[in-house]
C-alpha cells in the first residue's frame, strides 16, 4: 500500500484530496489529510462581514462535509516535516509515512511583527479582516460608529488575496453612504505599493476609481509602527498618518510547522518550482496555494487552477515520469466596487490584467477591467459554487489555462 | 527598451532606466545611475548593492534587505530614501523585482 499525505484541508488540500481519490484505485493507494481545525471557513465572504451582509453562519461549514469517503482525515497540530525521511510528525508524536506529500497548509496573518498593532486598541479600534473574530468585532464597531478617520493599511507584500483591501474601502464607502453619515468618514487607501494595484492597466481602472468615490490613496507606505497612544501609523522614513479606526491587512507568513521543518524563506514560504510546482528540495513534495513562494496571487482561484497542475503531475510522478503540465500563474478574481457592481481581473506570471470579457470572446458575460451589474453576481453566485462544486474538485466550465481570447490590447 | 549612455558605454535600458543586461553593470555604471537620483554612493551603499546583486533571483523584499546583516530597514531608507527597494536595484543594475500581485 502507497501512501500520500496532504498537509491542510483548505481549499487546496480539499480539493486535492476529491481529485486524488477519485482516480486512484483504494487497494493501492492510501490518502491521509491533516487539519488542526474542524471548520471550513469561505474565506472570500469575510469581507462582508464588517457590512453585515453576510453572518458568520454563512461562510462556515464542517470541513468533514468535503472530504470524500476512503480519505483518513486527522486533527491535530503538525510539529514538523522530516523530508529526508518521507514522515511527518504529528503533535503529539504520532508519524505519519508517506510516498507523496502535499503540502496545502496556507498563509496565516501576523499582527504580532508589526510593532503597536496588536496592542491595547486591537479588535477595540484596530481590526483585521482576514480572521472571523476581526471582521465580528470590525461589524459591531461600525455598527454604533458616528464617524473619523478610516484608513486602510497593508502592512507587507506578499498577502492573500491582493484585491480585498480594495473591495473593502468600496465597501465602506457605499455603507457608509447608505447610513448617512458618508460626510463624516475620511476614508483613506495606504499602501507599500506604488499605486492602486502592480500591474499599470489595472492599477489605471482602480485609482480612477478610488479618485471617483473620493478615497485617499497613500502609495509607497511601508509599515513600521502603530502608535496606539497617538492613534497613528508611522512608515520607515518617518511619514504618520492619524487614524480613528485602523483596518489593517497585517504581516502573512506560511504556517510556523513550516518553519520548524527547516523549509521555508524569510516568510515561511516555501521554495517551489512555479512551472511545476514541486518542492525545490524534495522530489516527492508538491506544494498549492498560499503555502508557496511561486509569484502569482494568494487567492483560492490560483488554488483552483493550480490544482490541475498539481494532480497532474502527482500523476507523472506516480508512474516515474517527467513532469508533463506546466503551472501559468493563472489568477482570476472578482473586485466588489460596491453599490451592487463589480469588477474582474484575470492575469498569470507573463499577463498583466487586461480590459475585455470572460469567460467567452465578445460575449462575457463578465467584463474585465468594467465595473458591470453582472460581475457583482458573479461574486455573490461563486460563494455556490466555492461549497457545491470547486471543493468537491468538480470541473467548471473554465479552462485552467490563461486565455488571450477575449482580451484587448491597447 | 531605449539606449543610454552610462560610463561611456551604450546600454540598453527599459522604460523605468533598469538595465536590461545585468552582466553589464560596472561600480562605475551604479555612480551614473546614483547620480541620476541625486545619491552619491558610498562604501555602505556599495555593501548594500553587492547583497542585492548577489541576492537578485530570490525575490528580493524590503523585509529581506533588512534582515541581510548589512543594513536595517531604517538604514536602507536612509541609503536610498524614497522608494529604497525600487532605488537600489535599479542602481544595482538588475531587474525590477517583481511584486507579487
Amino acid at each position: 500500500m502507497k501512501k500520500i499525505l496532504i498537509l491542510g484541508a483548505g481549499t487546496g488540500g480539499t480539493i486535492m484530496a476529491n481529485k486524488l481519490r477519485k482516480a486512484l484505485d483504494r487497494d493501492d493507494w492510501d490518502i491521509t489529510i491533516v487539519d488542526k481545525h474542524k471548520t471550513h471557513y469561505y474565506q472570500p465572504g469575510f469581507l462582508f462581514i464588517p457590512f453585515g451582509i453576510y453572518n458568520k453562519q454563512d461562510v462556515i461549514k464542517p470541513k468533514a462535509n468535503f472530504i470524500p469517503a476512503g480519505v483518513n482525515i486527522i486533527y491535530s497540530d503538525i510539529e514538523k516535516i522530516v523530508g529526508e525521511e518521507n514522515k511527518v510528525l504529528l503533535d503529539g508524536g504520532k508519524v505519519l509515512n508517506y510516498d507523496f506529500l502535499i503540502i496545502a497548509t496556507g498563509t496565516k496573518v501576523d499582527p504580532s511583527e508589526t510593532p503597536g498593532l496588536k496592542e491595547e486598541l486591537w479588535h477595540k479600534e484596530i481590526f483585521d479582516f482576514y480572521t472571523i473574530e476581526g471582521a465580528v468585532a470590525l461589524r459591531e464597531f461600525f455598527e454604533t460608529w458616528q464617524g473619523g478617520r478610516l484608513v486602510m493599511s497593508i502592512a507587507e507584500l506578499p498577502f492573500k488575496c491582493p484585491v480585498a483591501p480594495l473591495e473593502f474601502v468600496f465597501l465602506a464607502d457605499e455603507y457608509f453612504t447608505k447610513v448617512g453619515i458618508r460626510d463624516k468618514v475620511d476614508i483613506t487607501y495606504v499602501t507599500p505599493l506604488p499605486g492602486a494595484f502592480t500591474k499599470p492597466i489595472a492599477t489605471k481602472m482602480l485609482g480612477d476609481l478610488l479618485k471617483e468615490k473620493n478615497i485617499n490613496v497613500i502609495p509607497d507606505f511601508y509599515l513600521e509602527s502603530v502608535d496606539n497612544k497617538e492613534k497613528k501609523i508611522k512608515s520607515y522614513d518617518g511619514l504618520e498618518i492619524p487614524f480613528d479606526v485602523l483596518t489593517i491587512v497585517p504581516v502573512n507568513k506560511g504556517d510556523d510547522m513550516i518553519e520548524r521543518s527547516g523549509m521555508g524563506d524569510d516568510l515561511n514560504f516555501i521554495p517551489t518550482d512555479k512551472y511545476t510546482l514541486r518542492s525545490e528540495k524534495f522530489e516527492n513534495v508538491f506544494v498549492i496555494g498560499d503555502a508557496s513562494n511561486i509569484p502569482t496571487s494568494k487567492a483560492g482561484s490560483v488554488v483552483h487552477f493550480a490544482a490541475e497542475v498539481v494532480f497532474d503531475n502527482m500523476m507523472c510522478a506516480i508512474k516515474g515520469r517527467e513532469l508533463r503540465a506546466k503551472f501559468d500563474g493563472h489568477a482570476n478574481c472578482y473586485i466588489e466596487t460596491g453599490f451592487g457592481k463589480g469588477s474582474l481581473i484575470d492575469f498569470n506570471y507573463e499577463t498583466e490584467p487586461l480590459p475585455g470579457t470572460y469567460p467567452l470572446p465578445g460575449v462575457g458575460p463578465f467584463g474585465l477591467l468594467q465595473n458591470t451589474k453582472m460581475n457583482h453576481y458573479g461574486k455573490v453566485i461563486f460563494r455556490w459554487i466555492y461549497w457545491h462544486m470547486l471543493l468537491k474538485g468538480k470541473e467548471l466550465p473554465i479552462e485552467n489555462e490563461m486565455s488571450m481570447a477575449g482580451k484587448k490590447k491597447s | 527598451m531605449t539606449q543610454k549612455t552610462f560610463a561611456g558605454l551604450n546600454l540598453e535600458v527599459t522604460d523605468e532606466g533598469y538595465l536590461v543586461d545585468p552582466s553589464k553593470w560596472t561600480e562605475e555604471i551604479a555612480k551614473e545611475i546614483a547620480k541620476e537620483e541625486n545619491i552619491e554612493l558610498t562604501e555602505k551603499h556599495f555593501q548594500v548593492l553587492k547583497y542585492i546583486r548577489e541576492n537578485a533571483d530570490s525575490g528580493l523584499t524590503i523585509r529581506k534587505i533588512g534582515k541581510s546583516g548589512i543594513v536595517d530597514i531604517k538604514g536602507f531608507y536612509d541609503l536610498f530614501p524614497g522608494g529604497p527597494l525600487k532605488m537600489s536595484t535599479k542602481i544595482a543594475g538588475i531587474k525590477k523585482p517583481a511584486s507579487c500581485v
